[in-house]
């Protein structure tokens, strides 16, 4: 039970974009097209992961002084490989995500969450951890991106990682003169990201003060 | 000379590293409720950048380029940053007690701050000569703190001002930055 809700709380209450903050750099600039959003968020969840298993394993022989410089090295290497995995494997992934790939390392939400879960608990908490975490940021990466992809382009595209083959499109053709190109610039993530933390902060607070009723 | 000048006014205005890069946004949010900590803010992470982007320019073509090691450059200009900080906070606090009050909480933020790393591998895949470097690297945290300061400054009238209950805090202070991004894109045609 108590596994199943540190996995869900990842989604609504602590999700680590809208409710704590983290990680907004690359959640702001790469949430324009859902491809790069979905990249990005799978990206950082298997580097989560690993580095949540990896540090959690070696939480005993790791001395608290270096711990930090520790952490540091285990994800700039994961992030590293992943980086080439990425360059190999999908080469249009790597042209649209770009830098971004490499500033994962300094992503708040994986350093966070070695410092704050994965030092303290056992290697397969620290997996469900990363895992509900990593999922959390790709959900809210896809909320943004599919508001500002629709809004700046009126249509939606998924197309394959490794072969770059369309798998979906909806294209609304009747909103086309519609279409606001100020969303694909950084000022319409600005304001589609402060939406969605308002929306996210009015649940926070509803559910807050149920359970201050209740009590 | 003109070219430098291009390149500071574009990094400082034009391609602005929040406004347009989103790098360093965690900072952005989180010490700019007051206009002096924005400053001690933009001064310490103006300090780090241009040491640090020394340090890892110096290192990528002395030791990285001539073994054929680029590969690991994540890794070392991660350390080298981290450790870099560290430094820098032992440094001050030995010989400016007074600086290491005002800027000493800010500083070990700075590690996790992607402005600096994002500085340190762009003069690198930019193919910066040392001028060029020097002039990027200072430029692109002025950059920073230009920012930081007008937002901090919004944010204080924000804190006096009707906002309603849930935009209260970071969703109002967003759309201010998106108020700010769209006001910056006017520098577009400046150079």
């Amino acid at each position: 039970m108590n596994r199943k809700q540190n996995f869900i709380n990842g989604f609504i209450k602590e999700n680590p974009v809208f409710g704590l903050y983290l990680g907004l750099c690359s959640a702001l600039a790469i949430s324009t097209t859902i491809d790069n959003a979905i990249g990005m968020g799978l990206c950082v969840t298997l580097v989560l992961i690993f580095s949540n298993v990896i540090i959690s394993a070696m939480r005993k022989i790791t001395p608290s002084e270096i711990r930090i410089p520790v952490y540091i090295v285990v994800i700039a290497t994961l992030v590293t490989c992943a980086e080439m995995l990425i360059h190999a494997f999908m080469p249009s992934l790597f042209t649209s995500l770009g830098v971004f790939i490499s500033l994962i390392v300094v992503n708040c939400i994986i350093l966070g969450r070695a410092e704050a879960f994965a030092s303290k608990n056992g290697v397969v908490d620290a997996a469900l951890d990363g895992l509900g975490m990593g999922l959390g940021y790709t959900f809210s990466l896809l909320l943004i991106s599919v508001v500002r992809e629709l809004l700046a382009t009126a249509s939606l595209t998924l197309s394959n990682p490794f072969t770059s083959d369309i798998i979906f499109q909806i294209n609304l053709t009747s909103l086309e003169a519609y279409k606001i190109s100020l969303f694909s610039s950084p000022a319409g993530a600005f304001l589609t990201f402060a939406a969605f933390s308002a929306v996210f902060a009015m649940i926070k607070n509803k559910s807050d003060a149920k359970e201050k009723g209740t009590k | 000379m003109t070219d430098l000048f291009t390149l500071a006014i574009s990094a400082i205005l034009i391609n602005n590293i929040i406004l347009s890069k989103f790098f360093g946004m965690c900072p952005f949010l989180g010490v700019s409720r007051k206009t002096s900590s924005a400053i001690g803010m933009g001064a310490a992470v103006l300090f780090v950048i241009v040491g640090a982007s020394c340090i890892t320019y110096g290192l990528h073509y002395l030791v990285l380029v001539p073994l054929g090691i680029e590969y690991m450059q994540l890794i070392t200009f991660i350390l080298v940053i981290a450790s870099f900080v560290q430094l820098t906070e032992i440094i001050i606090k030995k010989f400016s007690p007074v600086l290491y009050k005002s800027l000493g909480i800010y500083l070990p933020l700075i590690t996790t701050n992607c402005a600096v790393l994002f500085v340190a591998k762009d003069n690198i895949t930019q193919g910066f000569n040392i001028s060029e470097m020097l002039t990027y690297s200072f430029s692109v945290p002025l950059g920073f703190m230009l920012v930081l300061y007008i937002f901090s400054a919004i944010r204080e009238r924000l804190d006096s001002s009707k906002v309603p209950a849930s935009w209260v805090g970071n969703p109002i202070a967003l759309v201010v930055a998106g108020l700010m991004a769209i006001a910056f894109t006017g520098f577009a045609g400046l150079v």
